[in-house]
């Protein structure tokens, strides 16, 4: 089936991705069934990019803004880079390579290359529907990353950070989480490097019965950078999940959030500061299901715009006939800062239950004149002054994870996000 | 120290005129009140003297220690040493008190080539400022302002002008608001600042808040001019017999 405009000629990246396939499928892990898959994904792929044609990408016409794609690069001098939070365990990939795994208490840690060899993966590689480029890039090309397993109860006293760092080329890494009944960690999913690049990422998540998991997605990617990126969570029964996503870099930035509320009681939060600037064309798209009854959720989206970039969120959430109860409700604010600057968003309820309370909203507005003048008029200069009135926009959302090192790190991040671009 | 000449000003947005012609001195060590009816333009000149962009001066000049402040921005103008305590501060959720009077009162040592206050040093003048003019400290870790009362927010902003410590303090109707023992604590706040080379302008409708504030001088400001100047006995005389006589007499 193809869904997508007749595509009479491909694109350059169209092109570069698939002639690419040929020359690195012998080195690219798998056993038979994954090389299906793969193959799978690249068919998706010769029906072309989505271009806004594509309801699911409607904001973001993939085929004209992916102009390039570069090629793999063998070489690498990228590096690790330091942990967000003090004493996180690092876990890198670098250039779409895993290092061998170390051992954690209470985790039990492979690298997904060995996964994808012994097959315990394949079934996750089919894409979710002829939409799901982001997948079908992925299931194409993706090279390691890792398979994590947090025991039942255990509680992770240190935060763990998955790191997808490369230094340009392409990328193609996926992580795979499955967090115990009743255990509590903190996992920070890292996408930085230097360089063009195409980065894809997709990121699997079961969180447990009881368990709680605070994700926490930090985006950082250079100027040039295209990022593809994809997350997918499974919410068990009275079990709690904390996403917040910050996007502060990239070129061409693809967020997507697939998340199933599968257990009943269960509680998802989603938080994301997209803070876009240059030519930067960042889209936040979010899918969730409520299926259980008595389930909670709050998405809240905060977006500032500088220069000419664009910034996207599309947050849908659908609520099935059986999760009565359902509470949720979904915010985007966005400050705009620039006049040749945008910000889309299209919020969607579908509800099916009958007993549920569902809300959302969005704005956007620029910074109160008012408030600029109080503050001038203590003697604090303009620069400064729009930056604390920006920073108070934010850090409401930040101040929500309770926990002070993980805002503090966070905190960092913005400041130096607006030194350079503020 | 404040020269104000043949000033004039409008509206920016839709061109309204509300200061024509107005000419005041206010001199170093001096309290000057100004007085007049509601509509008078006396919030609009504390806004032109403060820097507000919303108005336009189209004629005349403002001279503060003998130099032009018309060209300098809200925030040049506060590092100088002008300070606008408001009729109603703004509420700014988001930003922390105590985060907002080290940033200003850093960003002004800064421009006047001062070293920065410490963090110990700052807590002990805010704690002692605060002390003074009967404030809870921990209305200090609220937002900016947020959920203050009327009274809070004018005791605020005599805190922030005692820690900031300016040459030249504009009151724009401190006194609205407030009961009569906030007004005291207040006009106690108000006269500690007296001081030979410091001069304050008090804007008010009503003779009340002079008895604890006593003026030096006193002006009368109708339909955007100065009308009539005085010393503290004009006020005396407004609160007797309104500003109906004065105004009579200088049409």
């Amino acid at each position: 089936m193809n869904l997508h405009a007749p595509t009479t000629t491909r694109t350059a990246a169209e092109a570069a991705l698939i002639d690419g396939f040929a020359d690195r499928i012998s080195d690219l892990p798998g056993d038979a069934d994954v090389t299906v898959r793969r193959d799978e994904a690249l068919e998706q792929l010769k029906a072309g990019l989505p271009t806004r044609r594509v309801e699911a990408w409607h904001y973001t016409d993939l085929r004209r803004l992916l102009s390039s794609v570069p090629a793999h690069k063998l070489e690498t001098d990228a590096q690790a880079v330091a942990p967000l939070i003090d004493r996180a365990l690092v876990l890198p990939v670098v250039n779409g390579v895993a290092a061998n795994p170390t051992a954690i208490e209470g985790v039990s840690v492979s690298r997904l290359a060995d996964r994808l060899i012994d097959g315990d993966l394949t079934q996750r590689l089919a894409a979710a529907g002829p939409d799901d480029t982001v997948g079908a890039i992925n299931a194409a090309f993706v090279s390691d990353g890792y398979w994590l397993e947090i025991a039942e109860n255990a509680e992770l006293e240190r935060a763990l950070e998955l790191q997808n760092v490369h230094s340009g080329g392409q990328v193609h890494s996926r992580f795979a989480v499955k967090a115990g009944a009743g255990s509590k960690s903190t996992i920070v999913e890292r996408q930085t490097g230097t360089d063009d690049v195409l980065v894809s990422s997709v990121s699997h998540l079961d969180v447990g019965d009881g368990a709680e998991v605070l994700w926490i997605v930090l985006q950082e990617q250079p100027e040039a950078a295209s990022h593809l990126a994809q997350f997918t969570a499974s919410i068990g029964k009275d079990a709690k999940l904390t996403v917040f996503i910050m996007n502060s870099g990239g070129k061409l930035v693809r967020q997507e959030v697939r998340v199933v509320a599968t257990g009943e009681g269960s509680e998802f939060r989603l938080r994301g500061i997209n803070l876009l600037a240059g030519e930067t064309h960042c889209d936040v798209t979010m899918v969730l299901d409520h299926l259980a009854p008595s389930t909670y959720s709050t998405e809240t989206v905060r977006n500032v715009v500088t220069g000419k970039a664009n910034g996207v969120f599309q947050g849908q959430i659908r609520v099935a006939r059986d999760a009565q109860k359902t509470d949720a409700k979904m915010a985007c604010n966005t400050l705009l800062l620039s006049d040749e600057g945008g910000f889309s968003a299209k919020p969607e309820l579908e509800i099916f239950a009958d007993d549920v309370a569902c809300g959302h909203g969005a704005t956007v507005t620029e910074i109160e004149a008012d408030h600029l003048f109080y503050l001038m008029a203590r003697g604090i200069d303009e620069k400064t002054a729009r930056g604390l009135l920006v920073k108070a926009f934010l850090a409401e959302v930040i101040e929500e994870l309770e926990d002070e090192a993980v805002i503090e790190a966070l905190e960092e991040k913005l400041a130096a996000w607006f030194a350079a671009h503020g | 120290m404040l020269e104000i000449r043949n000033l004039h000003a409008r509206i920016a947005e839709d061109g309204t005129e509300i200061i024509r012609g107005l000419n005041l001195t206010v001199n170093a060590g001096e309290v000057a009140a100004i007085m007049g009816p509601n509509g008078s333009g006396k919030s609009t000149l504390s806004y032109i003297l403060a820097g507000r962009e919303d108005y336009e001066v189209t004629e005349g000049d403002i001279l503060y220690n003998g130099e032009s402040i018309l060209e300098m921005d809200p925030a040049e103008r506060a590092s100088a040493g002008i300070f606008l305590a408001f009729q109603y501060p703004m509420e700014i959720p988001g930003v922390a008190t105590m985060e907002f009077l080290k940033t200003a009162i850093n960003a002004q040592r800064k421009a006047r080539g001062e070293e920065e206050l410490k963090i110990p040093d700052l807590l002990k003048r805010v704690r002692a400022a605060a002390d003074e003019l009967n404030m809870d400290m921990s209305m200090l870790k609220r937002p900016l302002n947020v959920g203050f009362s009327g009274g809070e927010k004018k005791r605020a902003e005599i805190l922030q002008m005692k820690l900031l410590e300016p040459k030249l303090c504009v009151l724009d109707e401190t006194d609205s608001g407030l009961d009569i023992d906030a007004l005291k604590i207040v006009a106690e706040g108000v006269n500690s600042l007296r001081s030979p080379d410091r001069a304050v302008v008090v804007i008010t409708h009503y003779q009340r808040l002079l008895d604890y504030i006593v003026p030096d001088k006193v002006h009368v400001l109708y339909r955007g001019q100065v009308i009539k100047s005085g010393d503290k006995e004009l006020a005396l005389e407004l609160e007797k017999n309104g500003y109906a006589g004065i105004i009579g007499e200088a049409a």
